[in-house]
């Protein structure tokens, strides 16, 4: 047994030890700005995706079937190989493990996470499209994509998905008269499609592009119930609301989430719920080498605003809604900027074309926040250590998660 | 954050009411300017310009808001205001009325 003469003294090493390596290791509580701001990126927060009044149904049940089936099936392209899920995969977030998407061709960009883009004005890393329906019907006609016309696209859909589609949209007109409907005729893709376009009216090109149209609103209608559910991070901001002994994170986690949205300046661009303001940032990313640089938003207000079938257009349910559009901003702050990427479905590589294979070099680049190879990178050097760039990664692997979406959709019908 | 506040130019009063209150990143929504003369007389022609950024971040605002209607008695419409970012913001609000031209700066803490 211990004497008793020394019990003291062993009872205030006990102490100064506690002192020393468990207390300190606890950080000091949160503020309440601090408990704010972390309840702000909460998956909480998220609620219904917003309304898409151009898209009249968006919330359309058989809608969301239809488009269900339609992402999944590859003869929605002209090779008969190529379906959305092929590069937006439901095992990995919705993407896929390339630089650069790769279908009949390699694209110029990398593939993103579909989930949660109901919650963004703009689609595209250089936000060219200005919703979900518009943006699907630029993969089915891209040459390295699908591969296909519209005309194409259409006949398929109204003979093979025949019922549910006149369900939605009524009668589907009938296109068998190939004088006036050609096996192949699109505005855009190969010359000889281009051709037999134009030879057609006025009239039944834009029955066609309403038929294409209502495709993409289907899918859209689809990639509407792709959204992400809580995770460990979710689970720890709620255990601070109810400030209940905090187990959820350990020590390394909580400084990181600490420097999140502290010292490292994450929050200015990756903030609510989905961890992105969904606006356009120039950070420095540089191409691979010998590449010229992404031109970003420049390019893709320019595109938005001619597109055919934006916000604005006739094909648009809605052409009063457009504020997004309206009154987008334009200008040389835009040059080498993309879209904020959410970091609830993070997978590697990162960055528009994959330049980071791994987060440790994400948070090394954001470390350093070089000089961008056009327009001016907006993130500044951070001085973290190599400690603290561990606690980053440590925090960010913490927003994992499962969708919530119903386990249905997350595989081919 | 308060829905209305007023800020001053040497030749105009501005007050500003938002729609959402209190301001939200990210998210669409309008303000009603109403823009009185330095002794308070509604100004009912001005031409309005509205700029602005975070001063700390050397940046614009993500969206171009404008005047989309003139409501009467010194009262503006404002559409296509967004912020994107938490923290100190300005609003530059330039007035062109009757021969004079002045910014009234508006200081926001999101
Ligand atoms: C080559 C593989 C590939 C195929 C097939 C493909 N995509 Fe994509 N998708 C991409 C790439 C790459 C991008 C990014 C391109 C860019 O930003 O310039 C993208 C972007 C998107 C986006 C924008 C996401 C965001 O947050 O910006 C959506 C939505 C999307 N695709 C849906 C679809 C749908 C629907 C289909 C089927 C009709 C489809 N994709 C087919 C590779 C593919
Ligand atoms: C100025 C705005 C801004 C700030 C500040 C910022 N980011 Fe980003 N982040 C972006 C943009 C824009 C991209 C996409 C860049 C690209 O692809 O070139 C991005 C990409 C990422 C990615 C890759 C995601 C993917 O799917 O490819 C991660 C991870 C990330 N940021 C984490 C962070 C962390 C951690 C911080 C703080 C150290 C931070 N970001 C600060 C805007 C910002
Ligand atoms: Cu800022």
């Amino acid at each position: 047994m211990l004497d008793p003469k020394y019990a003291s003294s062993f009872l205030l090493v006990v102490v100064l030890i506690y002192l020393l390596f468990v207390q300190l290791k606890q950080p000091p509580s949160w503020t309440d700005a601090e408990i704010e701001t972390i309840q702000s990126l909460g998956i909480s927060q998220l609620g219904e995706p917003p309304s898409d009044p151009t898209n009249a149904v968006a919330n359309d049940s058989r809608a969301a079937k239809l488009g269900h089936k339609l992402f999944f099936d590859e003869r929605m392209s002209i090779t008969g190989t190529i379906a959305c899920a092929n590069c937006h995969q439901p095992e990995n977030q919705f993407r896929d493990s390339l630089t650069r998407g790769v279908a009949i061709g390699q694209t110029d960009r990398r593939t993103p996470s579909i989930i949660g883009g109901a919650y963004s004005p703009w689609q595209y890393w250089d936000g060219r499209k200005d919703s979900q329906w518009s943006q699907a019907l630029a993969p089915l006609e891209h040459p390295m994509e699908h591969g296909g016309n519209r005309m194409f696209y259409v006949r398929y859909v109204t003979a093979r998905y025949k019922d549910e589609y006149e369900a939605i949209f009524g009668p589907a007109p009938d296109l068998s008269d190939r004088e006036r409907f050609p096996e192949h005729a699109a505005p855009v893709g190969r010359t000889d499609w281009n051709s037999t376009w134009q030879a057609m009216s006025t009239e039944d090109q834009n029955l066609v592009n309403q038929l294409f149209v209502n495709i993409g609103k289907t899918i859209a209608a689809y990639e509407r119930l792709l959204v992400p559910g809580p995770g460990r991070f979710d689970e720890y901001v709620a255990s601070i609301r109810f400030d209940e002994q905090q187990t959820i994170f350990d020590h390394n986690e909580v400084v990181g989430l600490r420097l999140f949205i502290g010292k490292a300046n994450c929050t200015q661009c990756h903030n609510g719920p989905l961890l992105t303001n969904n606006e356009f940032h120039n950070t420095g990313v540089a191409n691979f080498p010998g590449e010229i640089p992404d031109k970003g938003r420049v390019q893709g207000i320019r595109d938005v605003t001619d597109d055919p079938f934006n916000c604005v257009s006739q094909y648009s349910d809605a052409r009063y809604s457009c504020a997004e559009l309206r009154f987008a901003r334009t200008g040389s702050e835009l040059i080498g900027t993309v879209r904020t990427p959410s970091l609830r479905s993070l997978h590697p590589p990162f960055m528009h074309k994959g330049q980071h294979a791994t987060l440790r070099e994400v948070l090394d680049h954001y470390n350093d926040a070089p000089l961008a190879m056009i327009g001016h990178n907006e993130a500044k050097p951070l001085n973290l250590t190599q400690l603290e760039i561990t606690q980053l990664e440590r925090f960010l692997a913490t927003l994992n998660a499962p969708l919530r979406t119903d386990s249905n959709w997350l595989k081919a019908p | 954050m308060v829905m209305s506040a007023l800020a001053e130019s040497d030749a105009f009063q501005v007050t500003y009411s938002s729609a959402i209150n209190p301001i939200a990143i990210n998210k669409m929504h309008e303000w009603i300017l109403d823009i009185k003369t330095s002794d308070g007389t509604p100004v009912t022609d001005a031409e309005v310009v509205i700029n602005g950024g975070m001063p700390a971040h050397n940046h614009g605002l993500p969206t171009s808001p404008k005047v989309t209607q003139n409501l009467g008695q010194g009262k503006y419409r404002v559409e296509g205001v967004r912020f994107h970012m938490s923290g100190y913001w300005e609003m530059r609000v330039t007035v062109k009325a009757n021969g004079i031209e002045d910014t009234v700066v508006i200081s926001l803490e999101l």
